[in-house]
């Protein structure tokens, strides 16, 4: 009985393979001696649900507009060059999946926001591992919910020297839900991912560098999840505001630099969670402007020149468990009552002891410096930094303290760097 | 005029006193490089090291040399010498001693532990400083006669540019806080040598920190290698005015 079971289902699965092909419609296959020598005649031509193939080739296209649904496949990697005349792809359906092109050469307009791939008002639009070279937008999505997009690469112009409104967003998302963003490589536009009113959505493993503004860039978009993302060499970092309900985990915040850069910038951003990720060489690690309950454990600060700016409207955040290695600064502030939470932190510049041997020293630290303080009133003092005058000021204001806030103080500063992979045990204790 | 420079120099070096000051500096370097994690953290510290101790070694030491080797200097004036030629070899003799002994004790752990552009810079800026600090030690002490004055002056010479200058600045900064004093603050940091001297070698460490506001502004002045000449351009005139202006006294003084 069990055998003819197992056979029973071979079978099935063997017929319904068979008649997969007619079952699922027809292909349609664009190439130059093909039926079909254009992706616009065979996506007019196609019927819903279809499959338009697109083989090896470049085709000078632009204007396609897709409104029913589609599969439009490319097959070893074949180019749609847009000759810089409009936008290439118009999706004006719900269920078209986008796969496996080349699209290219857009122009910067300023009078339109011309994409390679825009879809307009639809649902589960699917845009996937296509490479985008050197357009105004690349793929932007308005009003669409549960779309996919997914190991793309869009690559831009070297934007240095550019203009803000001459360049647009690499992955754009206005109104949409419910998006996954995985898997992406963008780079040289203005924005690389811009989330605008998005929400219940997955940024994840996204690579986003070198784009002249933000790398990631969101504002109204609550309840999103970012994890795994690099964000590299921006302009000015990573940029979110006015949002809330959000976890950021596991992402790399490497070499924003500049005079107004940011690994992190946060602006009314509340009840969210931001753990395990990683700021390096940044000039400013996180920089928080009216954001509270925010829950900020087991970063790792490395070698920024602020580790965390921290204005005074802040309120109910909570650093616990992060490492604080080679920073110039490591907290500052600009007013004198801070509402916020410093617990079990490690700080390399930490000089207490811990005689009960618990691993948290027994002396209280105080992140933020008398020198940080004067830097954040007159940035021109900065160029003081390691003068000796400096190191005094700081040791004698530690012993009395006086102007630097009162109570921004890590009470149990941690003796040792907190290992996240290691730690099994303090792992647990902090679970 | 170079027969005087060696004897000058090795007349120093018999002192044990420099042989001291090599080996002090050694070990410290080599100290730090082995302490800390990183060469770019020991760097920092040797930095300190750098602006404090060297130019209070060299200013004491070359005050004292100048007036203990008084009566050496007044048995060359008697010969057919050119005052200035004697000056000068003295000053070249103290200042290349001690750099020499810097170069020693510092640079040899850097191109042993880290060697990278900033350990250079900060193997120049320490050679500048030896020599600005000489020269500012033979200006005090032409200036009077009494040894003891003479010390009082190069200290509080030290004290001056390592110590008080930066809190003079730091203040005037704090009490001019609404005007725009970048372009300010640029210039006064070119009055003092040890103020140059740092903010070579911190253009080259603290990056991030200072690519924000102001630090862009010095980053885009110094931090091209225009910019780095230009600083050595500037540290070099504090070595050429102090000791052309003391061979001018030393020259036309009653001895």
């Amino acid at each position: 009985m069990k055998d003819l079971n197992k056979y029973t289902t071979i079978l099935c699965t063997m017929v319904l393979l068979l008649i997969a092909d007619k079952a699922f419609a027809s292909t349609l296959k664009v190439c130059s001696t093909c039926n079909y020598t254009s992706v616009k005649e065979a996506v007019k031509a196609a019927k819903s649900g279809e499959t338009v193939l697109i083989e090896n080739g470049v085709y000078q296209e632009y204007g396609i507009e897709i409104d029913k649904p589609l599969t439009i496949l490319g097959r070893n990697r074949p180019v749609i060059d847009g000759n810089y005349k409009g936008q290439i792809f118009t999706v004006k359906a719900s269920n078209v999946t986008i796969e496996g092109l080349t699209i290219k050469n857009i122009a910067t307009s300023y009078r339109q926001d011309d994409a390679a791939i825009r879809v307009v008002e639809q649902s589960n639009v699917r845009i996937l591992n296509n490479i985008i070279l050197n357009t105004f937008f690349g793929i932007y999505l308005q009003n669409s919910d549960n779309c996919v997009v997914k190991g793309n690469v869009v690559k831009g112009q070297d934007v240095t020297g550019k203009n803000e409104s001459g360049l647009g967003n690499a992955i754009h998302l206005w109104y949409c839900d419910n998006a996954v963003i995985s898997n992406n490589k963008v780079q040289g536009h203005r924005d690389g991912i811009y989330l605008e009113f998005v929400k219940d959505s997955e940024v994840k493993n996204n690579l986003s560098e070198k784009n002249l503004r933000y790398g990631l860039h969101f504002m109204f978009s609550d309840r999103n999840v970012y994890t795994h993302n690099i964000f590299r060499r921006n302009g000015a970092g990573v940029a979110v505001m006015y949002t809330r309900d959000i976890r950021m985990e596991y992402n790399t915040f490497d070499n924003n630099w500049g005079a107004a850069a940011y690994g992190l910038l946060l602006k009314d951003i509340s009840n969210s969670m931001i753990r395990n990720n990683t700021f390096r060489r940044n000039t400013t690690g996180i920089y928080m402007e009216s954001s509270s309950r925010l829950d900020i454990q087991h970063n790792e600060f490395e070698q920024n020149g602020w580790a965390i700016r921290l204005l005074s409207s802040c309120t109910d955040d909570v650093f616990r468990y992060n490492n604080f290695v080679g920073n110039s600064f490591d907290v500052s502030t600009n007013g004198n009552s801070t509402l916020n939470l410093f617990e079990n932190n490690y700080w390399d510049k930490y000089s207490g002891y811990d005689l009960d041997k618990d691993q948290v020293g027994d002396v209280p630290y105080r992140p933020v410096s008398l020198y940080s303080m004067l830097v954040e009133r007159v940035p021109s003092s900065v160029m003081f930094m390691r003068s000796f005058m400096v190191d005094m000021l700081d040791n004698i204001e530690k012993v009395l303290p006086s102007f630097i806030p009162e109570d921004l103080v890590d009470e149990k500063p941690l003796m040792k760097k907190t290992n996240y992979d290691n730690d099994r045990k303090l792992a647990q204790v902090i679970r | 005029m170079s027969k005087i420079i060696k004897y000058v120099f090795y007349d120093i070096i018999k002192n044990k006193i420099v042989l001291a000051y090599t080996l002090f500096l050694l070990l410290l370097s080599i100290g730090l490089f082995n302490l800390g994690g990183s060469p770019d953290k020991a760097i920092l510290s040797l930095l300190n090291l750098v602006l404090l101790t060297v130019p209070l070694i060299s200013i004491v030491f070359a005050t004292t040399h100048f007036y203990n080797s008084y009566e050496f200097m007044e048995l060359l004036v008697a010969q057919p010498i050119n005052r200035k030629k004697i000056f000068m070899s003295e000053y070249l003799g103290v200042a290349c001693s001690l750099s020499g002994a810097f170069i020693l004790g510092v640079g040899v752990p850097i191109l042993v532990f880290g060697a990278s552009l900033t350990g250079l810079y900060l193997l120049l800026t320490g050679v500048f400083i030896t020599f600005i600090f000489v020269a500012l030690a033979f200006l005090a002490s032409v200036i009077t006669r009494d040894k003891a004055k003479g010390i009082g002056i190069a200290l509080m010479l030290w004290f001056y540019f390592a110590l008080i200058y930066d809190g003079i600045i730091l203040f005037i900064l704090y009490a001019f806080a609404d005007y725009p004093l970048e372009k300010a603050t640029l210039v006064m940091t070119a009055l003092n040598p040890v103020d140059l001297g740092r903010i070579i070698v911190l253009l080259n460490l603290d990056v991030s920190a200072l690519m924000g506001y102001t630090g862009a502004l010095y980053k885009s002045i110094l931090g091209s290698l225009w910019g780095i000449g230009l600083a050595f351009g500037l540290m070099l005139l504090w070595i050429l005015i102090p000791i052309l202006s003391s061979r001018r006294i030393f020259s036309r003084r009653d001895l």
